[in-house]
């Protein structure tokens, strides 16, 4: 398997917060990895870290193997590698259409037809095309959403991060995104998710990372950390899940 | 206390060229000002801006730095002194250099004056832009410079154009502080009409139902293009990408 990304020993602190304290993982070609955990645990900070938005204070970021910190050029590096925020981050001046153009001409130097002949490909795929010319700031938070993967989408990354994607969404919204993150782990692309819906964990994802404290507690096959986890804190942190459900 | 109607009914009428050349001026006094001003505010207000990335470069931060403190202090002098007093002292300290004349030295001096003004109004206009979009923006690789220009500064210019119009408003009237340095402006017209006269209430009457109708007029202009740019931001068209 080609590794896409490797993490090792990453830490980052904020003053005297230790957020990250020694993590270390691999996501694969093709791999859909779910990152679970309590709030508070890093699992944001970890995804923030791979795309540089934080600057890790110690360890390393391989990226096909070369470490981030020296790729030449951070911007084309970010460009690889996408990233889908809680908050959708549209940029709220333009349209629909425009929000999956711009990055395209602007960093891939696509033509304009180009760029839009993408965007309008990844809009439909989202089930947004019917939206391409209305602002942004007209559409429900599920509608941004998905406007947001497609514009992620159009810059064809080799992995997405999705940094809960469905956490400011109203409960009815978040089958739609959901659905939509699913048939991309379907389509074979490579995605770590940060999210607090288990249920699309067990089902999508090829292996989940139980994380506490900033460090990885459990790592495994949703059927390990799910159905036999091993640990005491995983076991923990699962029951409460559990009797929410209940 | 007596106003003499008739007087100052005639003195329109007579007056009327030297008034409407007043007027003129005052008038390009205030747009110039104001676009020049706002041109170079953007600069300015962009520049005072600037985050320091972890990412730059210790020679990129202390660029950043130093440009921040350059446009600081630019705010600081121009925004702390009277137009009138800035006038005067670079009229003629500058006069032996550039030999120029009245009309080009208050233009310039009212442009670099507002920029001051336009700087503080871009820079509340871009702190104002939710943070989530500078991310955004980062995440999709973009530059810093691309950023600005196509997301945050249009924007932050819509947010203030309320604030970027009141300043037209007050260039109408503070252009007569240009006097100062012999500019024929309305306010200088006034006082030359008023001392071959002597009819002081008259003419200041006068005068200031002129700026009225200006700011008036001004006013109406500025809120008819708010109104636009509101609809239009509703209806965007593809056209506005490229």
């Amino acid at each position: 398997m080609e590794h896409v990304i490797e993490v090792k020993h990453l830490k980052k602190s904020f003053g005297a917060l230790d957020v990250l304290k020694d993590v270390d993982f691999i996501i694969d070609k093709g791999q859909v990895i779910t990152i679970i955990g309590s709030s508070g645990s890093g699992k944001s900070t970890l995804l923030r870290c791979m795309n540089l938005l934080e600057i890790p204070d110690g360890g390393e970021i391989l990226y096909h193997g070369e470490d981030i910190r020296q790729h030449t050029n951070i911007n084309s590096y970010r460009a690889k590698v996408g990233m889908v925020f809680q908050s959708f981050n549209l940029f709220e001046n333009k349209t629909v259409l425009e929000n999956c153009m711009l990055a395209q001409m602007k960093v891939l130097k696509r033509s304009k037809d180009e760029a839009k002949d993408k965007a309008l490909k990844y809009l439909k795929q989202v089930g947004m095309e019917r939206f391409m010319n209305a602002s942004v700031t007209t559409l429900s938070g599920g509608q941004k959403q998905r406007v947001a993967i497609a514009r992620t989408l159009c810059m064809n990354p080799d992995v997405i991060l999705f940094d809960e994607p469905t956490s400011a969404l109203d409960p009815e919204m978040v089958g739609d995104v959901l659905d939509v993150m699913k048939n991309l782990a379907k389509e074979g692309l490579t995605m770590a998710v940060v999210t607090h819906e288990m249920q699309f964990a067990k089902e999508v994802s090829d292996i989940v990372l139980f994380m506490d404290a900033g460090r990885v507690c459990e790592m495994g096959t949703p059927d390990q950390i799910f159905n036999h986890p091993s640990h005491e804190r995983t076991k923990q942190f699962l029951s409460r899940y559990n009797n929410d459900q209940a | 206390m007596s106003i003499d109607f008739h007087f100052a009914w005639q003195t329109l009428i007579d007056g009327w060229p030297l008034f409407g050349y007043g007027i003129a001026m005052t008038l390009t006094f205030a747009i110039v000002g104001t676009v020049a001003g706002l041109i170079i505010g953007l600069l300015l207000g962009a520049i005072r801006s600037l985050e320091i990335d972890p990412l730059d470069s210790s020679s990129i931060k202390a660029l950043k730095k130093f440009g921040r403190g350059l446009t600081s202090f630019y705010v600081w002098i121009f925004r702390g002194t009277p137009m009138m007093v800035q006038a005067v002292f670079l009229y003629y300290l500058l006069k032996p250099i550039f030999h120029w004349d009245g009309l080009t030295a208050g233009l310039i001096i009212i442009s670099i004056n507002t920029a001051a003004y336009m700087a503080e109004i871009v820079r509340s206009g871009i702190q104002a832009i939710d943070r989530g979009q500078y991310e955004g923006a980062k995440a999709l690789g973009m530059t810093n410079g691309q950023t600005l220009f196509n997301i945050i500064l249009p924007q932050a210019i819509k947010n203030s154009f309320p604030s970027i119009g009141n300043q037209l408003i007050v260039n109408i009237k503070d252009s007569c502080m240009l006097n100062a340095i012999a500019v024929t402006e309305l306010y200088f017209q006034a006082t030359s009409i008023a001392g071959s006269t002597m009819k002081y209430t008259e003419i200041y009457m006068l005068v200031a139902i002129m700026y009225l109708a200006l700011t008036t007029i001004a006013t109406f202009v500025l809120n008819t293009i708010e109104k636009k740019l509101n609809k239009t931001n509703k209806a965007t068209t593809m056209d506005a990408c490229a």
